[in-house]
C-alpha cells in the first residue's frame, strides 16, 4: 500500500504536486466542483443564458473601465481633453472606449430581457422573493452607472443631459435642492461634478454592485436554476453543458458589440475611403460649454422613453415633473418590488406578467414618439405639405386671416389648420436635426483643433475653440451682423432668396478680387450684394462705378484689373495671390488723385479723410477690426454711415456691444484666418 | 428533492462531455480577449512614445554668468507636451552655469542628482553642491566628494555661447544610479 502510494506521487509530476499542495490548503477542487457541478433541471437551455451574460457584460465593463481609468483624468480642464487623447491619440483607445460605451448599451438591453425573463417564467415567486429583489436593485445600480458615466467626458450632450438629471433630482420636495448641490458638488457644475460622478461611476455603484451580485448569485445556487415547467428532458450539468450555451451567448454579445464599432470601418475600407480609428465606437461632442445653447441635448436612447414621458406633464409646471420624473417611476418601481407578494394571489402572476409588458409596450411606444418628433422632418413627405406652407407664409400663420383665405369653408380650414399642426411638427423636428448636424461640426472641428501641433492649451479645450475663428465667428456674424450683412456664396442656389432679405452688402469673400470684381461692376454695385439696399444706394461711388468706370477711355479693361489685383493685395486674405505687376500699377491707380485718390486716402496720397473709406489695408485684419470698432471713424464712412452700430464703442458707463476678442473672432473668419490641419 | 433523482445527461468524464468543455473554454476565452486585448493594448501605448531629441535651448545671456568661477542656477524654458496639453515656454529644468575670470566659455551642470535624481543644491556658503536627498556633496565643477551615495560626478552638460551672446545648453537626462553616464 505504502508503495502504491508513492508510486502515484511519481507520477503525478510537478504541476499535479503543486495542484494538491494548494488543494490541501484551500480546498479548492471541492470549491470548483461545487460551483461547476450544479444541477440544471431539464437539462441546459439558451433560455438561462440571460444572466450569465449580464455578468460577462458586468465584467467587460469592469475590466475596460479600469483600462479606461488609467488615462482619464475627471476634471473639467481635463476630462475632454483626455478623452480626445484615449479616443484619437492612444493606440487602441479607440477599441477600449467602444467596447466600454456599447457594453453599457448591451448590458441595458441585457438587463430588460433578464427582468423579462424572470417575470414571465415566474422565477420571483417564493423563495426566490429576496433575489428578484436584489435583482432590482441590481438594475437600479446598472442605470445609475448608466447615467453617471455619461457624463465623463465633458462634452456637450453630456453635460446638458446631465443638467437636466441633475436639476430633476432637484425638484424632489424637502431634500431636493441639497441632494443636487450634493450631487453635482456644489452650485455650480464643475470639477468636483465630475469627481463626484467619477467616483459614483468608477467606486461606489460597481463596489455596491459587486457585493449585491455576490449575493444574487450567491442566493442563485442556493436555490437552484428556476426550471422551465414541465421539465421533460433529463437533468444536465452546468459545466459544462450550461457553461457551453453560456459562453456562446456572451461571444454574440461582444460580437454585436464589436460590430457596432467595426461595421463602418469595414464599409469604408470597402469603398476604399482611408479608416480614421479615431472616429470609430464611441462618439465625443464638442466640448462642454455652459454659455452654448445645445438644442440636440438628448439622453442616452434608454433613457428616451422618461425625457418623453415627461413631456406628458408639459405644462403643469414643477408639479408635472415631480410627477413624471419621480412619483410614476417611482410607483412602477413600488410595483415591482411588490410582484413577489402580488404574485401569491390568484391572478397575481397575470398580473405581474401584464404589468411588466405594459411598461415594456409604453416605454417602447414613448421611445418611438420621441425619435419620431424627432426625425419627422426627415420622414415626412414635405411635398404633399407645400401648400400649407405656401398659405401659412402668406398669412403669417394667422387664423383669420386663413379663414378669410378659405373664404370661410370650415372643412378646408379644419383641414388646412391639421397640415399647419404638421408644419409646426417639421419645425421642432428640423431645429433639433439642425442642432445636431451643428453639433457634429463642433465636435468634428474641437477635434481637429486637438491635433494642432501645439496641443491642447493648459486652460483647456474649451478656451481654443472659444478662441477659434472658423467655429466661433459665424455664430457671432449671426448674432451681431446677419440681421442686416448676408454671407452667402454669389453662386450658391439660394443666394438670390438670401441676399433679397439682407439690407447690406454680401461679406461673403470679402478682401478677395472676385467681391472687388462685383464692386466695380456697373451691373452689381447697386444690387442686393452690394449698395443696393443701403442709403449708398445713389451716393458717389454707385454713381462712380455706373458712369466714370464704364468710359472705356480713361479706365481700360486692365486698369480696373490691376485695381481690383492691388486692392486684393491690400486684404491679403490667405491662399491669394494678386499678380505683382498688375498690383504695382493698381496702386498708383488708386493713389492717384485722377482716380480713386479724387475721394479715397490710400497709402500717403493726401486725400482728405472723412470724404470716403480709407483704402488702405483695405480688408485686411486691421481695417475690418477698424470698421467694426466705429464705422463712423473718419477712416471708414464718417457722417455718412448707415445703420452700422460701432460694435467696439462704448456709451460712458456701459459696455459696448462686442469685445475686442469678439470683433478680431469676426474679422478673422470674414477673412478665412483659422487653423487648418 | 425529487428531481435530484432524475438522470443526467452525458456525465463529466463523457466524450461529448470534453468536447463542451473544450469549446466553452475557446468561446469564453475569445470573448473575454476582446475586453482584455483592447486594454493592453491602449496600457502600452506609452511604450509607443519616443522621447524628443535633445537639443540646444538658450537659457541666457553670457553677461548673466558673472566670471567669477562660482555656478549659477538657470531654469531651463522650452515649449513642453504633456499628453495632450501643450505648455508654450514653460520650466522644464534646472542648470548650474559658471565661468572662469575673463574665460568666454561656459560649463553647464544639470541639477539632476546622478544618484536618484533630486535636486543638487548650492550649499548656502557657496562652496560645494549638496543633494538634499541623501547627501552627496559635489564640488563646485561637480567632482565626486568621497564618501558618497553618488555613483559618479554631477553630470555636465553641452553648452555653447552664441553670436549674440545667447548661452544654450544641450538639455539632456541620463540615467540616475549607475556609474556611466548613459543617456535615458
Ligand atoms: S538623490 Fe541625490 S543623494 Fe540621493
Amino acid at each position: 500500500m505504502k508503495n502504491a502510494t508513492q508510486g502515484d506521487v511519481v507520477k503525478k509530476g510537478v504541476f499535479g504536486r503543486l495542484a494538491d499542495f494548494f488543494d490541501d490548503r484551500t480546498g479548492y477542487r471541492a470549491l470548483m466542483h461545487d460551483a461547476l457541478y450544479e444541477r440544471v433541471p431539464g437539462g441546459a437551455r439558451w433560455r438561462y443564458v440571460w444572466g450569465s451574460t449580464l455578468v460577462f457584460a458586468f465584467m467587460t465593463q469592469v475590466i475596460t473601465g479600469l483600462f479606461l481609468w488609467a488615462s482619464y483624468s475627471a476634471s473639467a480642464q481635463t476630462a475632454w481633453e483626455s478623452v480626445y487623447y484615449i479616443q484619437h491619440e492612444m493606440a487602441g483607445g479607440w477599441l477600449l472606449r467602444g467596447i466600454h460605451h456599447f457594453m453599457a448599451q448591451a448590458m441595458v438591453v441585457l438587463l430588460a430581457l433578464h427582468l423579462l425573463q424572470v417575470v414571465i417564467d415566474g422565477a420571483y415567486k417564493a423563495p426566490r422573493e429576496v433575489n428578484f429583489w436584489l435583482g432590482l436593485i441590481l438594475m437600479m445600480l446598472v442605470l445609475g452607472m448608466a447615467l453617471t458615466g455619461y457624463l465623463l467626458p465633458w462634452d456637450q450632450k453630456g453635460y446638458w443631459a446631465t443638467i437636466v438629471a441633475t436639476n430633476l433630482a432637484g425638484i424632489v420636495p424637502g431634500i431636493g435642492p441639497s441632494l443636487q448641490q450634493l450631487v453635482i458638488g456644489g452650485s455650480e457644475y464643475g470639477h468636483h461634478t465630475l469627481t463626484r460622478f467619477f467616483a459614483l461611476h468608477a467606486g461606489f455603484l460597481p463596489g455596491a454592485l459587486i457585493v449585491m451580485l455576490v449575493v444574487h448569485l450567491a442566493l442563485f445556487r442556493k436555490h437552484g436554476l428556476h426550471a422551465k415547467q414541465p421539465i421533460t428532458k433529463p437533468d444536465a450539468m452546468f459545466w459544462p453543458d450550461q457553461v457551453l450555451r453560456d459562453a456562446v451567448a456572451m461571444l454574440a454579445v461582444m460580437a454585436v458589440v464589436l460590430g457596432v464599432i467595426l461595421v463602418p470601418a469595414l464599409k469604408a475600407m470597402l469603398a476604399g475611403e482611408p479608416v480614421d480609428v479615431g472616429h470609430l465606437g464611441a462618439e465625443l461632442g464638442a466640448p462642454a460649454d455652459p454659455s452654448l445653447p445645445y438644442a440636440a441635448a438628448r439622453p442616452e436612447w434608454y433613457f428616451l422613453f422618461l425625457f418623453q414621458f415627461l413631456k406628458v406633464f408639459e405644462g403643469w409646471g414643477a408639479t408635472g415633473e415631480f410627477l413624471g420624473a419621480i412619483v410614476v417611476p417611482g410607483l412602477i418601481m413600488g410595483v415591482m418590488f411588490l410582484m413577489p407578494i402580488i404574485g401569491n394571489w390568484k391572478l397575481g402572476h397575470r398580473f405581474n406578467v401584464a404589468f411588466t409588458l405594459g411598461i415594456v409596450a409604453g416605454a417602447g411606444l414613448l421611445t418611438a414618439m420621441a425619435l419620431n418628433e424627432d426625425y419627422y422632418a426627415v420622414w415626412v413627405d414635405k411635398a404633399a405639405l407645400a401648400d400649407a406652407q405656401k398659405l401659412y407664409d402668406e398669412t403669417g400663420g394667422d387664423e383669420e386671416k386663413l379663414a378669410a383665405a378659405l373664404g370661410g369653408d370650415k372643412a378646408k380650414i379644419t383641414a388646412m389648420e391639421a397640415k399647419w399642426e404638421k408644419l409646426e411638427k417639421i419645425r421642432h423636428s428640423q431645429a433639433f436635426l439642425d442642432a445636431s448636424k451643428q453639433a457634429k461640426l463642433d465636435a468634428a472641428r474641437a477635434i481637429e483643433l486637438a491635433g494642432r501641433p501645439e496641443k491642447i492649451p493648459p486652460a483647456g479645450m474649451l478656451e481654443l475653440v472659444r478662441t477659434d475663428a472658423k467655429s466661433q465667428g459665424p455664430r457671432l456674424f449671426a448674432q451681431h451682423c446677419a440681421s442686416c450683412h448676408a454671407y452667402v456664396d454669389p453662386q450658391a442656389p439660394e443666394a438670390a432668396s438670401v441676399l433679397a432679405k439682407a439690407s447690406a452688402a454680401n461679406l461673403h469673400g470679402f478682401g478677395s478680387a472676385a467681391w472687388m470684381r462685383g464692386l466695380l461692376d456697373p451691373d452689381q454695385v447697386a444690387g442686393p450684394a452690394y449698395f443696393g439696399n443701403t442709403a449708398h444706394k445713389d451716393g458717389d461711388m454707385v454713381n462712380f462705378v455706373q458712369n466714370d468706370l464704364t468710359d472705356a477711355d480713361t479706365w481700360k479693361k486692365d486698369d480696373i484689373e490691376a485695381v481690383i489685383a492691388a486692392m486684393a493685395a491690400e486684404a491679403g486674405l490667405p491662399g491669394a495671390k494678386p499678380a505683382e505687376p498688375a498690383v504695382a500699377k493698381g496702386r498708383e491707380l488708386i493713389a492717384s488723385d485722377e482716380r480713386c485718390g479724387s475721394c479715397h486716402r490710400f497709402r500717403d496720397n493726401g486725400a482728405d479723410l472723412g470724404t470716403a473709406c480709407d483704402l488702405t489695408g483695405w480688408g485686411s485684419r486691421d481695417w475690418l477690426v477698424g470698421i467694426i470698432v466705429d464705422p463712423t471713424h473718419e477712416r471708414f464712412y464718417g457722417d455718412t454711415n448707415d445703420r452700422m452700430p460701432s460694435f467696439g464703442k462704448a456709451d460712458e458707463g456701459s459696455l459696448a456691444p462686442l469685445t475686442r476678442a469678439q470683433i478680431e473672432l469676426i474679422a478673422d473668419w470674414l477673412r478665412g484666418e483659422w487653423y487648418r490641419p | 428533492m425529487a428531481q435530484q433523482h432524475r438522470p443526467v445527461v452525458h456525465p463529466a468524464d463523457s466524450r461529448r462531455g470534453f468536447l463542451a468543455k473544450a469549446l466553452s473554454i475557446i468561446t469564453g476565452g475569445l470573448a473575454t480577449l476582446a475586453p482584455v486585448g483592447a486594454g493592453v493594448w491602449a496600457f502600452l501605448d506609452p511604450l509607443r512614445r519616443t522621447k524628443a531629441a535633445a537639443s540646444y535651448l538658450p537659457v541666457t545671456e553670457l553677461a548673466a554668468i558673472p566670471d567669477d568661477g562660482v555656478p549659477r542656477q538657470f531654469p531651463v524654458i522650452a515649449d513642453r507636451v504633456d499628453a495632450w496639453t501643450g505648455f508654450a515656454a514653460e520650466p522644464i529644468g534646472a542648470v548650474y552655469l559658471r565661468r572662469a575670470k575673463g574665460s568666454e566659455t561656459v560649463e553647464a551642470l544639470s541639477a539632476t542628482c546622478p544618484h536618484a535624481g533630486c535636486f543638487v543644491e548650492m550649499e548656502s556658503t557657496g562652496k560645494c553642491f549638496r543633494c538634499p536627498c541623501h547627501n552627496s556633496e559635489f564640488t563646485l565643477d561637480g567632482g565626486i566628494v568621497a564618501p558618497s551615495p553618488s555613483p559618479r560626478p554631477m553630470d555636465a552638460l553641452e553648452c555653447r555661447v552664441a553670436k549674440n551672446g545667447e548661452v544654450e545648453v544641450k538639455w539632456q537626462k541620463f540615467r540616475a544610479g549607475v556609474a556611466d553616464k548613459v543617456e535615458q
